[in-house]
């Protein structure tokens, strides 16, 4: 573990590949290699990037990871995709547009699948981030599916979201129904090759009308398969960063980070000792037959642990 | 609970048949394991950085090209340059009987002719990955 941490924090490819590994199924070792990392983690720029199935987001990607290594920047890519809901199994194809990429030292790719996690991203998303973080990747890009209020995960955690939308998806719906108003720092309406992508715009634009937030989106058309507005693209992905900075909400955005892997924690911690102790199962039958109240319930658990509830 | 299993199906050589590759990728989803899929045309330094990266417990190669005597194996001795030789390399596609010997002595840990059912590669996976 601790080769595996140096490994990885000195940038090594296989030490962070394996050390995803146990953080991403909850082997053994996960919480030392979290303690280590923890400390080294902060700096990267979190990017998230969301749309719809086929909408070109990986193809947009691709294309992102180049401009950013033309920058000398060093890129992770955290590819995620969902499971299949009968067999658990999935066919993670991110990757298949960003090939061009594999023998690039500065770009690490890994792929993802949701197992059944709801929010859009895969369970320990944030835990990876972190060892991406602590590897010194300079920006790291997290691919999601999905662009509906169900899956904003991706908002909590990074500095700048990019929703990707295409015309012909039924547009003004794609735009209302879905909630991405609140989701989306930067629109990119992708595959401007294509008609309508003039209406699509229009209608973003009207919808941005009748938003109050005090930043307002950027709308941004790019064909992704030909490079087209990508440099625009990048630029307007750090001008936000720069504007997010300052106002102030970062910081802001950090804090709420911070307490909810903290309360996952203790969770996780209170949880651990609880069921240790023997008698949990037994509560949970009283509690399902009506004998107890959840709330007395807690009481009786607590009490075990030596913790006294106040009156 | 135990770790899901990993397979990265990858097309070396130059063919651009990958129906074969998609219909194994499926097989072994619906048999609950994790693929990744990078598409036609891999060359086997791009194989082995992306299943290094993935950190994935097998590799399946589909070629139809007619170079899988040298693709194949150049993908088990990129493996051990890495480190990464703990991975189980198999392979599929139109390979002729007499290649066959010479490839699992090159490392390849078995070939799946064109007939072979997908269940026979799932249970070879399920059998043979070394699952920390
Ligand atoms: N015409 C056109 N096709 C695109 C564009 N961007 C991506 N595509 C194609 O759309 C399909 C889906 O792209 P992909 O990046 O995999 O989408 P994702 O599912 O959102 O990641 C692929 O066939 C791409 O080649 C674009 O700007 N214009
Ligand atoms: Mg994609």
């Amino acid at each position: 573990m601790e080769d595996l941490v140096s490994g990885l924090l000195a940038g090594k490819v296989r030490s962070l590949a394996k050390a995803i590994t146990i953080v991403e199924n909850d082997l053994p070792g996960k919480r030392e290699i979290l303690q280590r990392v923890y400390p080294r983690t902060g700096n990267a720029y979190l990017l998230g990037i969301t749309g719809p199935p086929g909408a070109g987001k990986s193809t947009l990607t691709d294309k992102v990871i180049a401009h950013l290594r033309g920058r000398g920047k060093t890129v992770g890519v955290i590819a995620v995709d969902p499971s299949s809901p009968f067999s658990g199994g999935a066919i993670l194809g991110d990757r298949i547009r960003m090939q061009q990429h594999a023998l690039d030292d500065g770009v690490f790719i890994r792929s993802m699948a949701t197992r059944s996690h709801l929010g859009g991203l895969a369970k320990n998303t944030v835990d990876v981030i972190h060892l991406f973080d602590a590897a010194g990747k300079d920006v790291i890009i997290i691919e999601t599916v999905g662009v509906g209020q169900d899956e904003v995960d991706i908002v909590r955690i990074a500095q700048t979201t990019v929703v990707v939308m295409v015309p012909g998806l039924g547009d003004s719906v794609q735009i209302s129904k879905a909630g991405v108003m609140e989701i989306a720092d930067i629109f990119a309406v992708n595959k401007a090759d294509r008609d309508g992508a003039e209406k699509l715009v229009n209608e973003l634009r009207a919808m941005l009308e009748m938003v109050k937030s005090e930043i307002k989106p950027e709308i941004f058309r790019t064909v992704a398969t030909d490079g087209v507005g990508i440099e625009e693209l990048v630029a307007g992905i750090f001008a936000h960063g720069r504007r997010v900075e300052e106002s102030g909400l970062v910081a802001k955005k950090r804090c709420l980070q911070a307490e909810n892997e903290l309360k996952a924690y203790i969770y996780d911690m209170i949880m651990e000792r609880i069921t240790s102790l023997g008698g949990y199962d037994e509560i949970v039958r009283q509690v399902a037959a009506k004998k107890l109240t959840p709330m007395t319930g807690v009481e009786k658990l607590f009490a075990g642990l030596g913790i006294a509830q106040e009156e | 609970m135990s770790k899901k299993i990993k397979v990265l199906i990858a097309k070396p050589g130059l063919d651009g048949h990958d129906r074969g590759a998609k219909v194994v990728s499926r097989a072994l989803r619906d048999a609950g394991m994790e693929v990744i899929y990078t598409g036609i045309r891999q060359t086997p330094e791009q194989i082995v950085a992306t299943a290094i990266q993935e950190d994935v417990d097998s590799i399946g190669l589909s070629c139809l090209s007619g170079a899988h005597n040298k693709l194949f194996p150049k993908v088990v001795s990129l493996l051990k340059e890495k480190g990464a030789d703990d991975v189980l390399v198999f392979g599929g596609g139109i390979i002729p009987d007499e290649d066959i010997a010479g490839l699992k002595q090159a490392g390849i840990a078995a070939i799946f002719l064109p007939g072979a059912s997908t269940e026979e590669t799932i249970e070879f996976i399920r059998k043979n990955v070394k699952t920390a």
